[in-house]
C-alpha cells in the first residue's frame, strides 16, 4: 500500500489555481521526485500534505487513512525556505524542534547527539546558530527533519547551497533512510539528482500534473532512438535502411535509427563498411531535457 | 496539542529572560526610578528654599504699620524715594522691589502695585507677595470696622465630606484617612493605568517584532510542519506574557525597596513627596499636607491589596492578550517594509491612546458614567478598570468587566490566529486591513 496518495487534489486561491487535480502515489521505501519550474505548485502541494493548508477538493491519504492533523508527526518536512533562531545554541535548537515533533526532552537529547555525531558535528552543540556557515545550518535543519524517525520525508530543494561533500553526506543519509523503509518525497527544479535518486517522478506545471511515472520508463518513453558510436577508421558516405547521422565529431558519431528497428542493424552496417567499433551505447534523453521540452510544450500550447 | 504550546512558550520565555538586555533593563529600571526620585527631590528642595529679598515701598501707610506687628513678615520696607529704589534696589541687595502707591480711598477693592525685578520672578513668588500685602490691608480694615479676628474666625465652617457608605465600625476610617484613601486610590489608579498602557506597548511590540522576525527569516516555514500556527502564536503570547509578569513582579519588589532606601538616605526629603513624585498622577503635591507619615502608611496598608493585586493581574493578562494578539496578527502580515507595519499599528495605537487619556477624567470621577462605560468596554477596560479598583467599584462591574474582557480575549485570539496563519506564510503581498479581512474567510 502506498504511504501517500493524492487523489485529484485541488487548491484555489482567489485569482488562480495553485494545484489543479494533482494525483500521485508514493510507494514505501522509494524516493519520489516532484519536479516543476518555480511557481508550479510544488510548495502548495507540500503544504497540503503537511496539513498546513487543506485542499479545496480531492483527498489525501496517509498510510491508507484520510489525512488528518495527527499525521504530520510521522512526516519530516524540510522546507525550501528555512530559517533557524540565530541566537539559539545548536543543541538547544535541535532539542526544541525535536520536542515539537513529540519527543520527550530526554529522548530528544539522546537522538540529537547521535545525529550530530553521525554528521560529524557533535562539537557544535554549544555554538550559536549564527556562528555556523550556511551549509552547517542546513545540516542542522536536515537533522531536525529526521530526528523523530518519520516514515515520510518531504525534502524541498535539500541540496541548495551545499558543497559537494556535504551534499553527498546528506544524499547518503537519504539512501540509508530509504533502505530502512522510509519514503521520500523529493521536490526540486534541479534535475541533476533526480535521475540518480528517484524511482518515480511527477512533473507539475501551472498546478497541473503533466507527466508521471518511473524514471527509466519515462526516459525510454521519450527516447529518440539515438545511438552513440566511437570508432576508428572512416564512416561510410551513404547510409541505407533509414539510418540517419545526427552528429559527427572526432571519431564519435550519433545516429538515429528508425522506430522499432534493431540497433544491431546499425552495428552490422558500420562493421561491414570497415569501421572499428570502440564503444556503442544508446542515448536516452535526460530528465532535464524531457522537463524542458514538456514545460515548453505546455506553455506554448 | 496544548503540550506544544508550552514547549513554544518555554522557549519564548527562557530565550528572553536569559538575555543580558532583559536582566539589565529589569534591574536598572528600578535603579533609574530611584535615581530620578533623588534628583527630583533635590531639585524640589533646592527650588523651595530659594530666598528672595523683597523690598517694599509702601505709600498707603497701612501695610508697613500692620506688618510691623508680624514677626514673620518676610519682606522689608524702605522709606527711600521710589525713583531711587527703582534704580538701586539691586545694588542695595534686593531681588525684587515692590511699589504700592497710596490708596485712592480707604475702601477701594482693587489695588494696583508694581514690581521691578532683574530676573523674571516666579508666579509663586508674585502670588505670595500679593496675598501677604492683601492680608495686611484686610487686617487693617477689619480693625477699623471693629471686627475682631477671633470673631471672624468663629464664623468659619469646615465641611469634611465622607463616604456615607463606608463601614461605620471601621475605626481606621476617620475623616482624614477617608480622604487620604481617595488620594492614595487616585495615585494607585494612575500608576496601574499607566502601567497597563506601558505594558500594552512594550510587550505588544515585542510580540510583533518577534513574529515579524520569524516570518522574514523563514523560521515559521520550519515550525508550521510540526506546530499549528495557533499553537505557535499562543505559545509566543504566553511566553512573552510570562516575561512581562516576571518583570513586573521583580519591579513590584525592587522599586518600593529602593525608594525606601533612597528616602532614608536623602536628607530632609519627605518620603511621601518622593513616592508621590513618581506616580505620574495628577494628585496635587499639597494633598498630602496635613497627613502624618503614619497615617499615610496606615492608609496604604488599608488598600485592599488582596483584591486589587489579583484583579490587576487578571486585567494585565486580559489587556496584554487582547492587544498583543492584534500586534501578532499585524506582525504576521508585514513584509520587509517596516513602514507598512507602522501604518497597520496606527489604529491600535489610537485606541490605546484614547483609553490612556480617559484615565484623567475617570480618576477625577471614578464612579461616573464615563468611568463605568470605559471600564466595561473591553478595549478600554484593561487600562481603566485597574485605575478604578482603589475606589471600590461595585462587584458586578468588576465581574462583568472581566467576563466581557475574557470573551474579547477569546474572540480576538480566534480572529487574529486566522490572520496569523495566512500572514506568516504570505510573502510579497502588501498587507492591508482589507486584505487581512479576506484572510479571515480562507479555509484551512
Amino acid at each position: 500500500m502506498a504511504i501517500l496518495t493524492l487523489d485529484k487534489v485541488t487548491k484555489r486561491y482567489k485569482d488562480f489555481v495553485a494545484v489543479d487535480e494533482v494525483s500521485f502515489e508514493v510507494e514505501p521505501g522509494t524516493i519520489f521526485g516532484m519536479l516543476g519550474p518555480n511557481g508550479a505548485g510544488k510548495t502548495s502541494t507540500i503544504r497540503i500534505i503537511t496539513t498546513i493548508t487543506g485542499p479545496d477538493s480531492g483527498h489525501v491519504y496517509f498510510n491508507g487513512e484520510l489525512l488528518n492533523k495527527s499525521h504530520p508527526s510521522q512526516m519530516g518536512y524540510l522546507p525550501e525556505e528555512r530559517g533557524l533562531y540565530k541566537k539559539m545554541k545548536v543543541g538547544e535548537h535541535l532539542l526544541y524542534l525535536a520536542q515539537l515533533k513529540g519527543l520527550s526532552r530526554h529522548d530528544a537529547a539522546k537522538k540529537c547527539k547521535i545525529m550530530l555525531d553521525r554528521f560529524e558535528a557533535l562539537d557544535w552543540w554549544h555554538k550559536k546558530v549564527e556562528e555556523l556557515s550556511k551549509g552547517m545550518q542546513q545540516k542542522i535543519q536536515f537533522i531536525a527533519t529526521i530526528v523523530h524517525d518519520p516514515v515520510l520525508l518531504i525534502l524541498d530543494e535539500p541540496f541548495t547551497g551545499l558543497d559537494p561533500i556535504n551534499s553527498n553526506m546528506i544524499q547518503d543519509e537519504i539512501y540509508r533512510l530509504r533502505d530502512k523503509g522510509v519514503s521520500v518525497l523529493f521536490s526540486t527544479h534541479r534535475m541533476e539528482n533526480v535521475e540518480e535518486m528517484c524511482e518515480n517522478i511527477i512533473l507539475i506545471n501551472h498546478g497541473k500534473n503533466i507527466l508521471m511515472g518511473n524514471v527509466k520508463e519515462i526516459r525510454n518513453r521519450f527516447k529518440e532512438n539515438l545511438f552513440k558510436v566511437s570508432y576508428k577508421g572512416e564512416l561510410p558516405k551513404v547510409f541505407s535502411g533509414g539510418l540517419e547521422l545526427v552528429k559527427k565529431e572526432d571519431n564519435t558519431a550519433t545516429f538515429r535509427i528508425p522506430n522499432h528497428d534493431n540497433a544491431n542493424h546499425l552495428l552490422q552496417f558500420l562493421i561491414t563498411s570497415g569501421c572499428e567499433i570502440k564503444s556503442f551505447h544508446e542515448i536516452l534523453p535526460s530528465i532535464n531535457e524531457i522537463f524542458i521540452s514538456q514545460v515548453k510544450g505546455i506553455s506554448h500550447e | 496539542m496544548s503540550n506544544k504550546i508550552w514547549i513554544v512558550a518555554r522557549r519564548e520565555y527562557l530565550s528572553r529572560v536569559q538575555k543580558k538586555s532583559f536582566i539589565l533593563v529589569t534591574l536598572l529600571t528600578p535603579l533609574g526610578i530611584a535615581l530620578f526620585s533623588v534628583l527630583v527631590g533635590l531639585i524640589m528642595s533646592a527650588g523651595g528654599n530659594a530666598e528672595h529679598n523683597v523690598v517694599i515701598k509702601d505709600d498707603t501707610g497701612i501695610i508697613q504699620k500692620i506688618a510691623a506687628e508680624d514677626k514673620d513678615f518676610p519682606y522689608e520696607f524702605s522709606s527711600k524715594a521710589v525713583s531711587v529704589l527703582k534704580e538701586d534696589y539691586a545694588s542695595l541687595g534686593y531681588d525684587v522691589f515692590v511699589y504700592v502707591p497710596a490708596l485712592r480711598d480707604s475702601a477701594t477693592m482693587r489695588i494696583a502695585a508694581s514690581y521691578y525685578s532683574k530676573e523674571k520672578p516666579s508666579l509663586v513668588l508674585l502670588e505670595s507677595i500679593e496675598s501677604k500685602l492683601a492680608d495686611q490691608i484686610e487686617i487693617y480694615r477689619m480693625r477699623k470696622s471693629n471686627i475682631d479676628q477671633k470673631l471672624l474666625d468663629s464664623f468659619k465652617a469646615n465641611i469634611s465630606l465622607e463616604n456615607g457608605a463606608m463601614d461605620p465600625n471601621d475605626l481606621s476610617g476617620s475623616a482624614a484617612t477617608g480622604k487620604l484613601n481617595i488620594i492614595i486610590g487616585t495615585a494607585l489608579g494612575g500608576i496601574m493605568g499607566f502601567m497597563m498602557y506601558m505594558v500594552i506597548f512594550i510587550y505588544g511590540s515585542m510580540v510583533m517584532r518577534s513574529v515579524m522576525e520569524e516570518k522574514l527569516s523563514r523560521i515559521v516555514e520550519v515550525m508550521v510542519s510540526s506546530v499549528r500556527p495557533i499553537q505557535l502564536m499562543m505559545g509566543k503570547l504566553i511566553g512573552v506574557g510570562g516575561v512581562g509578569l516576571t518583570q513586573l513582579a521583580i519591579w513590584a519588589v525592587l522599586i518600593p525597596i529602593l525608594l525606601i532606601v533612597v528616602a532614608a538616605f536623602l536628607p530632609g526629603a519627605d518620603p511621601s513627596q518622593l513616592s508621590n513624585m513618581q506616580t505620574m498622577s495628577q494628585v496635587d503635591q499639597e494633598s498630602f499636607d496635613g497627613f502624618s507619615g503614619q497615617q499615610i502608611i496606615a492608609a496604604i496598608f488599608n488598600v485592599k491589596w488582596w483584591l486589587i493585586l489579583p484583579v490587576f493581574i487578571i486585567f494585565f493578562l486580559g489587556g496584554y492578550f487582547i492587544y498583543s494578539s492584534l500586534f501578532a496578527a499585524m506582525g504576521s502580515a508585514i513584509n520587509e517594509d517596516m513602514g507598512e507595519g507602522q501604518q497597520l499599528m496606527l489604529p491600535i495605537v489610537l485606541v490605546v491612546l484614547i483609553a490612556f487619556y480617559m484615565l484623567f477624567p475617570v480618576l477625577s470621577n471614578p464612579n461616573g458614567n464615563l468611568a463605568v462605560f470605559a471600564s466595561l468596554f473591553p478595549l478600554f477596560s484593561p487600562i481603566i478598570m485597574p485605575a478604578r479598583l482603589a475606589f471600590d467599584p461595585p462587584w458586578w462591574q468588576i465581574v462583568l468587566s472581566i467576563i466581557l474582557m475574557l470573551a474579547t480575549v477569546w474572540f480576538f485570539i480566534w480572529i487574529t490566529s486566522r490572520i496569523y496563519r495566512v500572514g506568516i506564510l504570505m510573502y510579497g503581498k502588501k498587507a492591508t486591513i482589507k486584505e487581512m479581512i479576506k484572510w479571515l474567510r480562507y479555509s484551512e
